[in-house]
């Protein structure tokens, strides 16, 4: 049975494959996309995956990729075949999450009030001092009710023994969830009776989620706040995102020339006069919010904003100030950050890590470089990142001279093997490629995970990167009722 | 709804009604160029110029004038960049318009883009009917796809506006340099050259057709100004339009009220009152220049006023509310 049409090409044994056991025989919970998959002639997948890539196109379901000529606007690239989890997977996932999110918020918190953590010498006040996105401006800043991170999309990864742990928290403006959740739309069109039979929890009401999230944040006594979404324009790679976000949640989406600040008060410009904003679900980098207090040499933010923020007359979601806790260095602590403030044992584990900016695993990385991955602790999306295996030499050396310039900036990761699942690979037959998942968690009054997230797959055969900007593509994540 | 995007609405609709407005001209005095006696044609495009308020061409061979004004990246208002500009500002509000329309007008903007602009002969004429029928297809997607809600209206406000000056200032010029009081008389006979360039005049505004159902197809000059400036129904006259606007505006008022609504309302209100009531021997008595004078005036006026009242409002008068 398992050598006929579609997976004929499909090679069984990688690390751990999400679909198959080691032998070839699907796993329980994958059982019936298997029949649905076998019994599906080889056109008809062709017809399916062109009609869902043409539903992509004309919702203009795009991204651009930077550092290309204008136009480089691109689909994102869309796999069919669902990447399934059980439900006791996810359950231990979500208390992975809440748990993760729980500790950050409060580590967050400290640092910007006694930083007691410091104090007691559980994580080193120089890693904190040298990192570029701790914001002294927030010390004593209070953030209602110590939401610092109100939306955040952390990625999992699954090692070869089966089990989940974090490659890193994305805790500043994280992106993606709109693929998650126009991906899901096209899958109820192609696959709506296998979605039937499997059970699958919905995740349409992530918007509606985001919203109370939002709502639950707005400052004391505004009891119906307005909302509106903030994006620095047309041109951001991820401005589809925020126009169909914005619509979802039936907010205005405003950019920072519509904004203004008047004795501290922050005021929208309608045709029907000023409106007082209560939060803003900002998706512009800390950098650029306010160029009065960051970066001068701005017009995307909103100058003054900075101080009606510190006065508490509006929220911003997320708080100016995060990235210091996703910083790549700060992450190898996160496990005892966790143990300092819930007194609990890390549910997800971390990837082991190599801090180099501490001589003896510095030397031990410098020695490994060909076999590691190497990572600048504040560059996301892929961007700034050495694959030792599959790198050259003059790659490998290039990050040597970095690395020696500045070892507070990098990291180095032993190449996980990440799990695989099966993809269609040019429109027909079904292969194997490198998986990743990316939950989106909301914290306010309380935390809430939509059952899911983005898997990102890296369509290139044995790549290991899944960044859209880098060759990624993404799957429906199905996350089973029982 | 946000200024921004009022303001943006607004601003897509007059410049393409401005790239609509300049294909349909050029295309009709192309085609007297071709008919008329070469002493008729002396000074044409400088007219022509001088009615959509730019400098005099800077050369003034036909392939010259024509590059400079369809395809002229330079000109603050050639119909490339015209549609460009419509363009620029609806891609900033892609999310309140409906998809239909701004595929629409995207395809018109790849389409001038790509238009050849060396081949003058036959290229020409296709060029300027593509630009009127997108733009006229851009229209019909705005009625249908759209809500008729405030920035549907602000579209509206935006194209009456640039139709109200344009035509003032067409009918002001050709007035000054066709209108003979000897004319009234029968000497205006089916050739003579001025009679092709009344004919002329009332295409430029889509008229023509319209016109001979009034009028038949006698063409008294004195007959084309009032139907062009005081017609109740046609979509072109002056007054129609002034009409259109203060429709406008009366909707923008109701959705989004306050009292610096009421001066741009008093304005245009007037100017609709004089339309409405005014017969066409006493504009002839105070004069065509004074009155299209006038009509561009109060129209700048409007505009000035609906920019300080929904858009550039100084914050401190905002707060008072």
């Amino acid at each position: 049975m398992l050598t006929q049409a579609p997976f004929q090409n499909y090679w069984y044994g990688t690390p751990w494959d999400e679909m198959f056991y080691p032998g070839g025989e699907p796993r329980a919970h994958y059982e019936p996309l298997m029949r649905v998959l076998e019994n599906l002639p080889a056109e008809e997948i062709r017809q399916k995956k062109q009609a869902a890539d043409l539903s992509f196109l004309h919702q203009g379901i795009t991204f651009t990729v930077y550092g290309k000529s204008e136009g480089t606007e691109r689909i994102f690239p869309h796999d069919l075949i669902p990447r399934i989890l059980t439900a006791a997977e996810w359950s231990k996932i979500e208390l992975g999450l809440t748990q993760r999110i729980t500790a950050l918020n409060e580590f967050l918190r400290d640092l910007y009030h006694e930083q007691r953590i410091l104090n007691d010498g559980v994580v080193p006040r120089e890693l904190i001092a040298s990192c570029p996105h701790f914001r002294r401006e927030m010390r004593g800043v209070a953030v209602p009710r110590g939401a610092y991170v109100a939306v955040a999309g952390t990625d999992l990864v699954r090692l070869p023994t089966g089990e989940f742990a974090v490659l890193e928290d994305n805790l500043r403006v994280p992106s993606g969830v709109s693929y998650m959740l126009t991906s899901r739309q096209v899958m109820k069109r192609v696959f709506p009776s296998l979605l039937r039979e499997c059970q699958v929890r919905p995740i349409d009401h992530y918007g509606a989620a985001l919203s109370s999230t939002l709502r639950s944040l707005a400052p004391e006594g505004r009891p119906d706040p307005v909302i509106v979404l903030l994006t620095p324009g047309v041109f951001n790679s991820a401005y589809f995102e925020h126009a169909y976000l914005a619509r979802q949640m039936g907010i205005e989406l405003v950019e920072g020339r519509d904004l203004l600040v008047h004795d501290n008060i922050v005021y929208m410009r309608t045709t029907s006069g000023l409106r007082r904003i209560d939060v803003i679900y900002r998706r512009i980098d800390d950098d650029f919010i306010d160029s009065l207090v960051f970066r001068s040499d701005t017009i995307l933010g909103v100058p003054g904003l900075f101080n009606a923020y510190r006065a508490g007359n509006v929220t911003l979601a997320n708080a100016v100030g995060t990235g210091v806790a996703d910083d790549k260095a700060v992450y190898a602590y996160v496990p005892a950050i966790i143990k300092y403030y819930l007194d609990q044992d890390a549910i997800l584990p971390n990837v082991e890590t190599y801090l180099l900016s501490d001589e003896r695993e510095r030397s031990y990385v410098l020695e490994n470089l060909d076999k590691l991955v190497v990572k600048a602790v504040g560059e996301s999306g892929g961007y700034g990142m050495l694959v030792g295996p599959h790198s050259t030499k003059a790659d490998q050396e290039e990050f040597r001279r970095r690395i020696l310039a500045n070892p507070r900036n990098y990291i180095a990761q032993p190449t996980l093997a990440l799990s695989c699942a099966p993809c269609l690979v040019e429109g027909e037959s079904i292969e194997p490629r490198h998986v990743d998942l990316r939950p989106y968690i909301l914290f306010g009054e309380k935390v809430t995970i939509v059952p899911g997230g983005l898997t990102r797959v890296a369509l290139r055969r044995g790549s290991l990167v899944v960044n859209s900007s880098q060759g990624g593509g993404s799957k429906d994540t199905w996350v089973l009722q029982n | 709804m946000l200024s921004r995007v009022a303001d943006n609405l607004f601003w897509m609709s007059r410049y393409l009604e401005r790239a609509e407005h300049i294909a349909r001209i050029v295309l009709v005095h192309h085609n007297l160029e071709l008919e008329q006696p070469e002493e008729a044609n002396a000074g044409r495009w400088k007219r022509v110029f001088q009615s959509l308020a730019l400098d005099p061409p800077i050369e003034d061979s036909t392939n010259s004038v024509l590059s400079q004004i369809c395809f002229g990246v330079e000109s603050r208002f050639s119909i490339t960049t015209s549609i460009e500009s419509a363009r620029n500002n609806a891609r900033q509000v892609r999310e309140q318009i409906s998809s239909e329309m701004w595929e629409q007008l995207n395809r018109l903007y790849h389409a001038v883009r790509h238009a050849d602009h060396e081949d003058h002969n036959g290229e020409i004429e296709e060029f300027l009917i593509a630009v009127k029928e997108g733009a006229h297809l851009f229209h019909g997607l705005t009625d249908s796809t759209m809500s008729h809600g405030e920035g549907w209206q602000f579209i509206q406000l935006g194209q009456s506006l640039e139709r109200a000056i344009n035509t003032a200032a067409q009918l002001e010029i050709h007035y000054r340099e066709f209108y003979r009081e000897a004319s009234l008389d029968s000497e205006w006979g089916p050739d003579a050259a001025g009679y092709l360039e009344w004919i002329g005049l009332l295409r430029c505004a889509t008229a023509f057709e319209a016109f001979c159902k009034v009028h038949s197809a006698t063409i008294d000059p004195l007959n084309v100004v009032e139907f062009l400036l005081l017609d109740a129904q046609f979509p072109h006259s002056i007054r129609f339009v002034v009409d259109t606007l203060q429709t406008a505006l009366e909707a923008i008022g109701r959705l989004s009220p306050g009292r610096r609504v009421h001066k741009v309302q008093r304005i245009a209100g007037r100017l609709q009152a004089e339309l409405s009531f005014t017969q066409i021997e006493e504009v002839m008595e105070r004069g065509i220049a004074d009155t299209m004078q006038h009509i561009r005036e109060s129209c700048h006026e409007i505009h000035n006023c609906v920019h300080e009242a929904f858009v550039s409002y100084p914050v401190e008068s905002a707060l008072e509310v």
